[in-house]
């Protein structure tokens, strides 16, 4: 017998679920369905519609984010004044309530963003199938799961069979070797990876990220190596599993304890791809070579490192993309040639699921103690927000007295939420503000209308709040 | 979805061609967080005035018609946005067939998702309903199995649908009623599950 070929990781995971196949497409058993207030309100209407229960409701989790407000949320549901946020939010309260899914309501200490929340309480683990209504739904691939978003209807879908009718991905592995420079860390990896292979580069792949760089990086720093994913256009992102993370889901509220411990690491540790696996794609990346990387454009893939110009549209190989990068010069107000570090910033925000964990609070917050220390602040006319992806995450950074040093050097300490990330609640750009920002999209309006998005990492843009303007973190170290 | 075989119906008449999605259900109503309730407002500029008073003269609000469940109207009917409004509107007031002669491609695929029948007949055809519809007794069969209308008068017309739709329509069966075909599938997946991993139970 010949023998059989290798693996994937994406493969194996695939082949652990499905339950059937029809018309070419597999049925592929959901194992976490993590839901919110805004993709879902027509699903459940459609259950009623059709007389459907949740067939898992054990398996599904709710949680209250993108609609929030990041203060006063123990005022609750009722105090939030935007008519139609107040009516989603209520609406999710009551479709939990009527289908007896667990729900951490707004001002729980356990809510937050829905992909902070979901790998905080151990929900998120190795091997498993994950969907949520929201892209960034890929951020649970750095647990070695087959994790992404989906739209309203197949919510519905997960909601009343636990299963999603899908056409198997191709395999794209994306290696990150050797170390990288001090000040560089996964959201430069990320924005790297977009730059590199562009915003749909990753169309029609799962990406397994590899190597040492990789390997190295913490569960918070393989999270936002994740969540950007879905910006180079891949579904979703994995990272197999390793002591790191088995280390990080130990003793978290719903991973398994005791005995049922070692029997979920046992079956954890076979997720990983075979030595003799072949990959239909394979890029690989020097992190010593990756700097500091923030974007200049309005799109994600539009990344300069910190010490670069903004670059000319001609510079660039076809006409469409000359044309839509000349449009994102006059969108971003930047000129080609400028060193990006010109750009003057009006407002930073240090937030959303790409980072705004623990880990990234802590890389902020050292670089805003640093400036204390030389008697710097937040420079004049900067509005700096730090808000924690998830009330845990705020309780831990207070504990750790982050949020002194935060307030000491001038930056708003905010309650969790999506916050400034998509401008659906009271946290927007007003038309023409510049933004450092945490975040992952830059598109036009993203953070609010005629807003301006440079993304890039938590230190960086606390090192943009304290000088003002863009600026290279390994100055402010 | 609810399955549609045969169905015994009050048909109102509609005698206006080219009804978009917009006249069905008007853009201030889509700002919902339901499916249902959207009956309020179907038709609304034809039902209601500008002080949102009831125009007695509009088919749909003529005692007659009350309960009407067939809906027979002129050409290209839902036209316009792709909104699936337009087909929940119309099932959340209790009408589960519209007759035409022909339909907008995207409201005909929307009426599929979600169980209303849609009927395509000859002009001729759709025209003696319409007549037949305005006497006084307007109920009609819609026989999905044999593919057939019987007007009022017992006349009785035969209709074209894709065999595939049909029989989804006569089970029932949407995108998720065809995956919960498989539910003997998913039922032996779980306790496999269950049983290899047992922590994911009872979370
Ligand atoms: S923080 Fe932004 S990207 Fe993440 S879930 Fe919220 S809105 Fe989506």
């Amino acid at each position: 017998m010949p023998p059989m070929p290798g693996k994937t990781l994406y493969d194996k995971i695939w082949d652990a679920h499905v339950v059937a196949e029809q018309d070419g497409e597999a049925i592929l058993y959901i194992d976490l369905h993590l839901i919110h207030e805004v993709t879902t309100p027509q699903a459940f209407a459609g259950l009623r519609a059709n007389r459907r229960p949740v067939r898992r409701p054990d398996r599904t989790l709710a949680v209250a984010d993108h609609n929030v407000p990041t203060e006063g949320q123990e005022l609750g549901v009722d105090a939030v004044a935007d008519e139609e946020a107040r009516l989603q939010l209520q609406t999710l309260g009551k479709n939990v309530a009527d289908y007896g899914i667990e729900f951490f309501p707004m001002g729980d200490i356990r809510n937050g963003i829905v992909h902070v929340v979901g790998p905080e309480q151990g929900r998120t683990q190795p091997g498993m199938t994950i969907v949520c209504g929201d892209s960034h739904t890929s951020t649970h691939g750095a647990f070695g799961a087959l994790a992404h978003g989906i739209g309203t209807s197949e919510v519905e879908h997960v909601l009343a069979t636990q299963t999603l009718r899908q056409k198997k991905a191709k395999n794209f592995r994306v290696r990150i070797e050797g170390e990288p420079a001090p000040g560089v860390g996964a959201k430069d990896f990320a924005l790297a990876v977009i730059g590199e292979i562009g915003t749909a580069g990753g169309t029609g792949y799962v990406i397994e990220y590899a190597g040492s760089a990789v390997r190295a990086l913490s569960m918070e720093g393989r999270m936002t190596l994740c969540n950007l994913t879905i910006e180079g256009g891949a579904r979703a992102g994995l990272v197999a599993p390793d002591e790191t993370t088995f280390e990080y889901l130990k003793g978290r509220p719903a991973s398994p304890k005791g005995g049922a411990w070692e029997m979920a690491l046992s079956y954890w540790k076979t997720f990983f791809t075979d030595e003799d696996a072949a990959f239909d794609r394979e890029i690989v990346l020097d992190a010593a070579k990756i700097a500091p990387t923030v974007t200049w454009g309005t799109s994600p893939e539009d990344v300069v490192a910190v010490t670069g110009v903004v670059p000319s549209p001609d510079s660039f190989a076809t006409p469409d993309k000359r044309a839509s990068a000349a449009r994102a010069l006059q969108y971003m107000g930047l000129s080609a040639g400028q060193p990006i570090t010109e750009a003057t910033v009006d407002v930073v925000f240090i937030g959303s699921c790409t980072n705004s964990r623990i880990e990234d609070l802590r890389s902020a917050a050292k670089i805003a103690a640093k400036a204390l220390e030389g008697g710097r602040k937040v420079a004049e006319g900067v509005r700096a927000m730090v808000v924690p992806g998830s009330g845990l995450v705020r309780a831990q950074a207070e504990e750790e007295g982050l949020d002194e040093i935060f307030k000491a050097a001038g930056f708003e300490w905010r309650e969790p939420g999506c916050s400034m990330c998509l401008g659906m609640n009271p946290d927007k750009l007003t038309p023409g503000q510049r933004c450092a920002s945490t975040s992952n999209r830059n598109f036009e309006g993203r953070q609010g209308r005629d807003g301006r998005t440079h993304l890039m990492s938590p230190a960086m843009a606390a090192a943009a709040a304290i000088a003002g303007h863009i600026a290279d973190v390994r100055d402010y170290l | 979805m609810e399955a549609f075989t045969r169905l015994d119906a009050k048909a109102a008449p509609l005698p206006l061609a080219n009804i978009d999605t917009d006249q069905i259900i008007p853009k201030q109503f889509l700002k919902t967080v339901e499916r249902a309730g959207l009956a309020k407002g179907l038709f609304y500029e034809y039902r209601f005035d500008q002080q949102g008073r009831e125009i007695p003269d509009f088919v749909l609000n003529q005692p007659a018609y009350k309960g009407a469940g067939v809906l027979v109207a002129g050409d290209n009917f839902g036209c316009g946005s792709s909104r699936e409004h337009a087909p929940w509107a119309l099932m959340d007031f209790g009408i589960r067939c519209v007759i035409s002669t022909s339909f907008a491609d995207i409201f005909y695929n929307n009426c599929f998702q979600n169980g209303l029948l849609p009927v395509v007949l000859k002009a001729e055809e759709v025209q003696q309903l319409m007549d037949e519809a305005r006497g006084g007794n307007h109920v009609v069969s819609v026989d999905l199995e044999t593919q057939t209308v019987t007007s009022p008068s017992g006349a009785v017309f035969t209709f074209e649908i894709d065999p595939k739709r049909k029989a989804k329509m006569l089970k029932g069966l949407d995108a998720i009623g065809e995956t919960l075909e498989a539910a003997p599938a998913i039922d032996t997946y779980e306790m496999k599950r269950a049983l290899a991993q047992p922590w994911l139970e009872g979370a």
